[in-house]
């Protein structure tokens, strides 16, 4: 975490990020699994998760930098520009945090986020990340499927959404003093969507614990979705019938729908999104089905009329 | 004042030389661009009501640079857009004029500035006679208006800065509106109208 108070460090003084990491695999390989167990304090961000497997979920796109994933983010609690979040997030205290996961299921329960964490085996995987407004990245996110949380707490055959509810706390975030969106936060899922292996429940990027504007301690990356569909620093996971009207679909109903697929043939109402600017790259490049998840994702929405569903 | 005006430039260049413009600087220059480009509009319509209102007739003097500078930045924006976001891409630029609200009325606003920028010179203003002349340039507001109904409708839902400029072109050209009942009111021989007629 990058706090404004500390100490100016000359650039020499500062290790490469590779012989940071290089060392910090070296400590993790003599410490041994045992310590990982252990997690002997609360984890905050920039800290290393431990036992994160690599998985097949690789592109051949390159990384967004770190630097720049965690300096250009659309999150409104921190503020209404991309650089802002980066600089006043840090008011956000991630622990103790709690996430209650409650509704249309058999064992409702109020999760400590540590315990959360430990629900399945974290995973590293890379994921392209396409925002409404026309820019993406790839990400490598921390975390584990969805459905590991959604099958322990068993939906009821009422259980057709999920919604997300990101906290609500003005003091800890500053944005949510204007009256720019309806807080909190609200997103939302299909059983189907939710329950997709894709659908991922994130702890950390990079390796590391999520740094505070990208959604600590807890969020959702849906990766064939527009971002806005991935709710952050979630407290509140509500199983419910009926379809969720999400904020940004109650601010601007003509603009942003509830499926938000990424999809270059259905032009946002006020630009195309036939193509993307990935971030660090001059050309715009193509933006494809599905954010290219077409293969794994398309059943999903086999018979509909996605301009309707937009 | 003229350097002061290039403050703006010299600081995207800077940045884009040391890199420092974040994660997206090709957006970060466009919007930089327009950004200048609204203010300068704004201060070159402040500049008849100030004079006016200061009682310094001496200020129409720098009105002609500011009004450049407005279409300087607007020219830096255009370009921006057309060569650093699309490249060329002539389709999807069409595109975005026919089919994206606000750029089909942001392009128009660029363009109704290239004559007053052509026309500025004394040269011109002696060409075109005053009368013609004033007539053409007072298509500044059109421009500014459409510019301001550029930016509320590029924001996506906090439009707090397009707001702060439609408020301060509001009150530009309602003060033009008072002074012009009132030149009415009083009939044509008036000391608003001659400071109107040199305004222009």
């Amino acid at each position: 975490m990058r706090k404004t108070s500390s100490p100016r460090i000359a650039p020499s003084e500062i290790t490469p990020r590779d012989l940071y990491h290089d060392r910090r695999r070296f400590m993790q390989a003599a410490a041994g699994a045992a310590a990982a167990a252990l997690w002997p304090h609360w984890l905050s961000a920039g800290e290393k998760l431990p036992g994160v497997r690599k998985t097949d979920h690789v592109l051949p796109d390159a990384l967004t930098p770190f630097e720049d994933v965690a300096h250009y983010n659309n999150f409104y609690e921190f503020g209404t520009d991309k650089e802002t979040p980066s600089r006043t997030a840090g008011s956000l205290k991630t622990r103790p945090w709690t996430v209650s996961v409650e509704g249309e299921v058999q064992k409702p329960k109020l999760f400590d986020v540590d315990d959360l964490l430990k629900l399945a085996p974290l995973e590293e995987r890379i994921y392209r990340l396409r925002c409404v407004e026309g820019w993406s990245m790839v990400v490598p996110w921390v975390g584990f499927p969805l459905a590991e949380l959604i099958k322990r707490v068993e939906p009821t055959g009422n259980a057709k959404f999920v919604e997300f509810i990101t906290l609500y706390d003005p003091a800890r975030m500053p944005g949510q003093k204007s009256s720019v969106l309806d807080w909190p936060y609200r997103e939302a899922l299909r059983l189907d969507e939710a329950m997709h292996p894709l659908t991922l429940l994130v702890f950390g990027l990079y390796g590391e614990v999520l740094p505070n504007q990208n959604g600590a301690p807890v969020r959702v990356v849906v990766p064939w979705k527009y971002g806005f569909k991935s709710a952050k620093s979630i407290v509140r996971i509500r199983f419910v019938e009926q379809q969720p009207v999400s904020t940004w679909t109650r601010a601007v109903p003509s603009e942003y729908g509830f499926y938000a697929n990424v999809n270059p043939q259905v032009d946002h109402p006020r630009w195309s999104q036939a193509k993307e600017r990935r971030l660090g790259e001059f050309f715009k490049r193509p933006t494809l089905m599905f954010n290219g998840y077409a293969e794994q994702v398309a059943h999903l929405y086999a018979g509909m009329d996605l301009k309707k569903f937009f | 004042m003229f350097v002061a005006a290039l403050i703006p430039l010299a600081r995207l260049a800077a940045g884009a030389a040391l890199g420092t413009l974040g994660a997206n600087p090709i957006e970060k220059i466009i919007r930089t661009t327009g950004y200048w480009t609204l203010s300068f509009l704004l201060i070159t319509l402040a500049v008849t009501p100030l004079r006016i209102v200061l009682k310094l007739p001496r200020l129409v003097r720098l009105r002609r640079m500011l009004g450049l500078f407005a279409f300087f930045y607007g020219l830096l924006h255009f370009t921006g857009y057309v060569v650093l976001d699309q490249f060329f891409d002539w389709p999807a630029i069409l595109k975005d004029i026919a089919k994206r609200p606000f750029i089909t009325v942001g392009f128009p606003s660029f363009v109704l500035l290239i004559p007053l920028a052509v026309t500025s010179t004394d040269a011109m203003v002696r060409r075109l006679g005053g009368k013609c002349w004033r007539r053409l340039h007072r298509l500044v507001y059109v421009s500014a208006i459409g510019g301001v109904i550029h930016y509320l409708w590029l924001v996506k839902k906090d439009i707090s800065d397009p707001l702060r400029f439609t408020v301060l072109l509001t009150a530009l050209l309602g003060f033009r509106a008072i002074v012009l009942l009132r030149r009415r009111a009083r009939g044509s021989n008036s000391t608003v109208l001659s400071d109107r007629r040199e305004a222009g």
